[in-house]
């Protein structure tokens, strides 16, 4: 019983609960304090997770190994960056309530067991103290009726997909007599012990995984809860919980279930091609930037999925990249998108940008990276994302994948340009806002890394390629 | 007498799975029924994990269907808050009416 492993999660809890009861008994507004209490906790677990050993702890049912330090220090830098842009929106459009952190470090808690989870059980608590702490923040500001509505319907759908994941991992444990991801791995070796049971109860459990990363046809709710929630809220949605799940998946598929490849293979190229022409095609008519940007992760997830699919270690190395690369454009974009508030108003569509290259040329030339690196063009970081997926998938002879994602690239870059022709060429609208210091900050600081990941891609890969080494051990 | 076997318990919760899906898509009316489909969902896990626990003679499931349990209180009870918020902005909580978003 090595309890050690599992020190980041501890602290970061702990932190958690001292900041609710600080934030409870403290008469004025501790707001600013509980935020800084909280990056300050994202600090020092991404430390301890850093510097941590790696090994088995809890009998097995946790494991600390680079996956998983990968993927968790990757979600402590997503919940970061949103944290540091919830703080200032949520005070000008009046819900800086000191939950909002909170909720955002408990949910984070739960991600970070999710990526440490070696066990059918763990990964569940995981899920769902993830899980539950989302559906506050969804409908956070709770008197927006399109914030409550958010709410209700990621409440719904994701209580379904939760409902499926856990009858298909009943059926995997009643068919196989072990929770155990490592033992499961074992058992599988011989796939004569595979009964059609399990194989239902593995399709189960890709079906709930889908939902959680959005894939197309578990997608319906990312534009809606995407729009409804509060902003602040959707990067968070759509940065670190998007890491967590795939990070569940690839461990989930590609280890314990990696001798049946066969039976489940077939059914991550089909939701990797729906994801990926979904995210091209019905982007194409939004208005609202926020529906534009939910449309967008999910196809950026169908090409994260390629990866899944090939089920090599390049194809694994190539998702952690994507993820990485993924975050901080994401992260920025939303930045961005954050700034767009006129008179203390949130204005959330697209032509609200138009002219914004006269009004604040920094603000449109930073867009313009993260959108020149959404559509995957060279020499933005979003290039070298698909490039990395690209190869393995022609690696693994998984021709298909690459061809489509190719071609709808190309298509998605359509809606991408057209935002930045809308800064750049429409008549000027009325300007935004001052934007915060710690908006600049963020949209700085992920734009840089954007723009010039090309200069110092090495330890990202090498990194990555610990990390997905582990799985193929 | 028919002995009570595996099999018809695992019928039994499929029944409730099918259930409690169908009560998620087909419902037209009200958002509390939608709870309890949920709810429905979760039991019918359990009865699995339950059913699975005592035939494989292994106290895991067991443990997994506690867990469960009070993870679907904790989930009802948030549930019933998100409700509660959405019937004062809203003034109802028929399903035909949470359409604000859509496309």
């Amino acid at each position: 019983m090595n309890w050690t492993l599992a020190l980041p999660e501890i602290v970061l809890a702990c932190i958690g609960m001292a900041t609710l009861i600080f934030g409870v008994l403290r008469k004025q507004d501790s707001t600013l304090l509980c935020t800084m209490f909280t990056i300050g906790g994202f600090v020092i677990a991404g430390f301890l997770v850093y510097t941590g050993n790696y090994g088995f702890g809890f009998h097995g049912q946790f494991v600390a190994d680079p996956f998983s330090a990968f993927n968790q220090v990757l979600i402590l830098s997503g919940a970061a960056l949103s944290t540091i842009l919830a703080l200032d929106w949520n005070r000008t459009q009046g819900i800086a309530r000191f939950e909002f952190p909170v909720l955002m470090l408990f949910s984070t808690v739960g991600m970070m067991i999710m990526a440490s989870a070696s066990n059918l059980m763990t990964l569940y608590l995981g899920l769902e103290l993830q899980s539950l702490a989302l559906y506050v923040l969804a409908s956070f500001a709770r008197d927006d009726l399109r914030s409550s509505e958010a709410g209700l319907k990621y409440f719904v759908l994701s209580g379904l997909a939760s409902g499926l994941l856990l009858y298909g991992m009943s059926l995997v444990y009643g068919f196989s007599g072990t929770m155990d991801l490592a033992s499961l791995h074992e058992l599988l070796v011989q796939p004569t012990s595979a009964s059609p049971g399990l194989v239902v109860g593995i399709v189960f459990v890709l079906v709930g995984l889908a939902f959680k990363v959005s894939a197309v046809p578990f997608h319906m709710w990312t534009p809606d809860v995407y729009e409804g929630a509060p902003t602040p809220v959707t990067v968070f949605f759509a940065t670190a919980p998007k890491v967590a799940a795939m990070a569940l998946l690839l461990r989930v598929m590609g280890t314990s279930f990696a001798s049946l490849v066969g039976a489940w293979q077939l059914l991550v190229i089909i939701v990797s091609i729906c994801s990926m022409l979904l995210g091209a095609v019905a982007a194409i008519g939004q208005t609202n930037i926020k529906r534009l940007m939910a449309y967008s992760s999910i196809g950026h997830m169908g090409y994260a999925l390629i990866g899944l699919a090939v089920g090599t270690s390049s194809g694994v190395r190539g998702v952690l990249i994507y993820m990485v690369i993924y975050v901080f454009m994401t992260a920025g974009t939303f930045g961005c998108i954050l700034a767009m508030q006129r008179k203390g108003k949130a204005v959330e569509k697209i032509s609200d940008l138009a002219g914004l290259a006269s009004n604040d040329p920094m603000l449109a030339m930073v867009l313009t990276v993260f959108m020149f690196s959404l559509a995957g063009i060279p020499p933005m970081s979003g290039f070298f994302a698909k490039l990395y997926i690209f190869l393995a998938a022609v690696q693994g002879g998984l021709w298909t994948l690459a061809v489509v994602g190719v071609l709808t690239s190309v298509i998605g870059a359509f809606y991408y340009i057209r935002i930045i022709k809308v800064m750049y060429f429409d008549a000027p609208a009325e300007r935004f806002d001052a934007r915060p210091a710690s908006l600049s900050f963020v949209v700085a600081a992920t734009g840089l890394f954007t723009g010039f990941f090309f200069l110092f891609p090495a330890p990202f890969v090498s990194a990555a390629q610990a990390a997905a080494a582990v799985l193929f051990r | 007498m028919m002995d009570v076997g595996l099999d018809h318990y695992l019928v039994v919760s499929a029944i409730l799975l099918v259930l409690g899906i169908f009560g998620i898509f087909l419902n037209r009316k009200n958002v509390i029924v939608i709870l309890m489909s949920i709810e429905l969902i979760l039991l019918a896990v359990n009865l699995n994990f339950v059913a699975f626990s005592a035939a494989l003679n292994d106290l895991a499931g067991q443990v997994m269907a506690m867990l469960v349990l009070t993870v679907a209180a904790a989930e009802a009870a948030i549930g019933l808050a998100i409700v509660v918020v959405y019937f004062r902005n809203r003034g109802s909580i028929q399903v035909e009416d949470v359409n604000l978003m859509k496309g």
